[in-house]
């Protein structure tokens, strides 16, 4: 599914302006780039949204920026919120209570602590039960809503207010955790990470996530101005930087196989590229046997990657 | 009086809960098994598998996902209902004060169940005492048959607009969740018709209108979620007396917020939830046979509780025996004893009041034990004893200690 330009340039989307994200934040381009994705599939769709950055700049009652159903009930259960969804449309369908002729698809969309942490469980049951739902964990390394506290997405050596760095301990001394390969694991068919650059990239795939029945899954890395203390205007480039340094390798998986993405670079760019620009990184770029680490557990899991996907 | 057809069905408590359900035809069941609630899902997804219902059974990883799966299908416009006990429902609390605030018109099953520590599984009611304050209907059962007809009870009135909350519908683990009892069981017509179709105003699967629920809402607006919480509780008070009316009309079966047995002239006044009011009537009939002026309260709705409603039925009592299966750590009794002394300063009713906490963790409360709570308010009430916490059934060598 190939997606041009023209085809999403001046579409008014269903996720609308007016929201309070912080300027430059990566997770409302995201959230344009899924919600053009999805219109220009012609698929409707219904929300169900975790407590966080993305729900709380965009629900402030009685105002709301979704022009889609939507939902939020708590912090950890985007998931089993909307299969109660699902599974209501499909017996309502079957008792004829409601007409919809049109392709649906129920999203969950969930931050990395309402994913990778308080919300794993629940994302786990979902797609177990095979659900027909797209689960998107929007992926900006801590909880970014609450102030920068560290996640078991937050990258090795990254300073948050509960895993600073300091002079004792080099902020957090854990690499992420692979959700994506949990994901996997639960037999799903679908899987894929994006990043917001790579906006063709990113809308094939989640229109490949949309279309395919049952649960499918999106990883997207979606950088925080204040949580990764960067420049402004840098989301865009930093998720660029990102891909082309490793440390967020473009992969799908589908119905049993991996693919390696066609946008990740021949050549990887040296991972400085990715982390000089982020004050959430200062102390450990002061240490170049951290830094040397750091760098290998990034190139480490590029390999795993490549290797699953059956590149040279 | 219409005299409605009856069945008359050997029924354990889960399975008149299961068998409501079933008639009633709820579109979603989401559930986690839970000791003493498994046999209402279990009993409920052979119903499914038999394809006996048209309903969707999502079988969830815990009674958190339990509940908000049912919020999500409630606000889908799908009639939801699910069950738990004890630890179930504590790890679903979080979701529960979230459904009546929503304004959700959910039905659950509580088998009431200890809550750990130490771990125990069998009856009190320290588990539905815990969510009290949460914006739900409250319908306390006393025997199989009662839990059917609460079930009945609690989707007409969670479903009525004037009303739009949650209803709880409890009975006591394995006393009466596992006990079998003949029970009366309605004709499927008459269920169907007297809970009538469900249609919820608003709904997330409207694609052309859709809406947002359980938004953020700052200081300027959470008060005003809170309190219109509060006001529907209070406004239920005459859609439940209007829809107990109503069944009474149709099927000759009489409920009240309070059951009251032998108050009119009582000068001593049981009053208890659950299982126990059996008992505590045999007891009452005992007692008067022995001259005593003695009667008895079954408290079937906890929530609203309406002090008024209950004073009303017991003019002449002196002493109230107020017997609760829980406990309220740190204060001056347990719930129920604190609802009726509350009530009873507002009321400017001055009664003697006693608490007798009994059967926690599934300790059995006999006739016997019961009689000596007798000869205890007696005396107390001779003496003028009032506002004291008394252990029921409690090891002497614990009280020595």
């Amino acid at each position: 599914m190939p997606v041009n330009l023209k085809q999403i340039a001046g579409v008014e989307l269903k996720f609308t302006k007016g929201h309070r994200m912080c300027a430059g934040c990566g997770v409302a381009i995201f959230v344009r780039e899924l919600s053009a994705a999805a219109q220009d599939l012609g698929i409707d769709l219904v929300f169900s949204n975790a407590t966080g950055c993305l729900e709380v700049t965009t629900s402030v009652y009685p105002e709301s920026s979704w022009k889609y159903p939507w939902i939020h009930s708590a912090f950890e259960n985007a998931s089993a919120t909307i299969s109660g969804v699902e599974r209501a449309y499909y017996a309502l369908k079957a008792k004829g209570k409601i007409n919809h002729d049109k392709k649906v698809k129920f999203v969950a969309i969930a931050g990395d602590g309402g994913s990778y942490d308080i919300g794993l469980q629940s994302m786990s049951g979902a797609m177990e039960r095979g659900h027909n739902i797209l689960f998107i964990s929007y992926d900006n390394e801590a909880y970014m809503n609450t102030g920068y506290q560290r996640s078991s997405a937050t990258p090795l050596y990254a300073n948050t207010t509960t895993a600073p760095f300091g002079k004792s301990v080099p902020g957090k001394t854990q690499p992420r955790k692979d959700l994506f390969a949990i994901a996997v694991a639960h037999g799903i068919p679908y899987a894929a990470t994006v990043s917001i650059y790579y906006w063709n990239d990113l809308i094939t795939k989640v229109q490949k996530a949309l279309t395919i029945e049952g649960p499918t899954f999106i990883l997207s890395i979606t950088p925080c101005i204040p949580g990764w203390a960067m420049p402004t205007g840098d989301a865009v480039s930093l998720s660029k930087s990102a891909v082309e340094t490793g440390y967020w390798p473009l992969i799908e998986y589908e119905n049993g196989v991996y693919k390696w993405s066609p946008s990740n670079p021949k050549q990887l760019k040296p991972i400085e590229e990715f982390v000089s620009k982020q004050k959430r990184f200062e102390g450990m770029l002061k240490k170049p046997e951290l830094v040397e680490h750091f760098r290998q557990e990034v190139i480490q899991n590029y390999e795993k990657y490549k290797k699953l996907c059956g590149v040279a | 009086m219409v005299a409605v057809k009856t069945i008359r069905k050997s029924l354990t408590g889960a399975q008149a809960a299961a068998e409501a359900m079933k008639q009633v035809d709820v579109d979603v069941v989401a559930a986690y098994p839970i000791t003493p609630q498994t046999p209402i899902v279990q009993e409920y997804a052979q119903f499914v598998a038999d394809g006996i219902v048209n309903t969707e059974m999502i079988q969830v990883e815990s009674e958190h996902s339990a509940m908000s799966a049912v919020i999500g299908a409630a606000a889908s416009g799908a009639r939801a209902t699910t069950a738990t006990s004890a630890q179930g429902l504590a790890y679903m609390w979080e979701m529960v004060g979230i459904a009546s605030t929503l304004r959700l018109p959910i039905v659950m099953n509580i088998v009431n169940r200890a809550l750990s520590g130490p771990l125990n599984i069998h009856c009190d009611h320290s588990d539905a005492m815990s969510i009290r304050d949460l914006g739900w209907i409250m319908l306390f059962s006393e025997n199989p048959q009662e839990v059917y007809y609460n079930n009945i009870l609690a989707f007409r009135i969670a479903e009525d607009p004037r009303v739009f909350l949650p209803v709880a519908v409890n009975q006591d683990g394995f006393i009466t969740s596992h006990c079998v009892e003949a029970v009366d069981v309605l004709e499927d017509e008459f269920v169907k018709k007297f809970v009538g179709d469900y249609k919820y105003p608003y709904t997330l699967l409207d694609f052309e209108n859709p809406i947002s629920v359980g938004e953020w809402a700052m200081p300027s607006h959470y008060f005003e979620f809170r309190v219109s919480v509060q006001k529907a509780i209070e406004d239920s008070v005459p859609v439940i007396e209007e829809i107990f009316d109503k069944f009474y009309q149709e099927t000759g079966v009489k409920f009240d917020f309070f059951e009251g047995y032998r108050v009119e002239d009582a000068d001593i006044v049981f009053i208890s939830m659950g299982s126990t009011s059996g008992t505590v009537r045999y007891v009452v009939d005992r007692m008067r046979s022995k001259g005593g002026k003695v009667g008895s309260i079954n408290v079937r709705v906890f929530r609203p509780f309406r002090i008024d409603k209950l004073l009303n039925i017991i003019p002449n009592a002196k002493y109230l025996v107020v017997m609760d299966r829980s406990l309220s750590f740190g204060t001056t009794g347990s719930p129920l004893y604190q609802d009726i002394t509350s009530g009873l300063y507002s009321k400017d009713r001055c009664l003697l009041v006693n608490n007798y906490v009994y059967g926690l963790g599934g300790r059995d409360i006999t006739d016997t034990d019961i009689e000596e709570v007798y000869e205890h308010a007696l005396y107390s009430m001779s003496e003028g004893i009032s506002g004291q916490v008394v252990y029921v059934g409690l090891n002497p060598s614990f009280v020595k200690k």
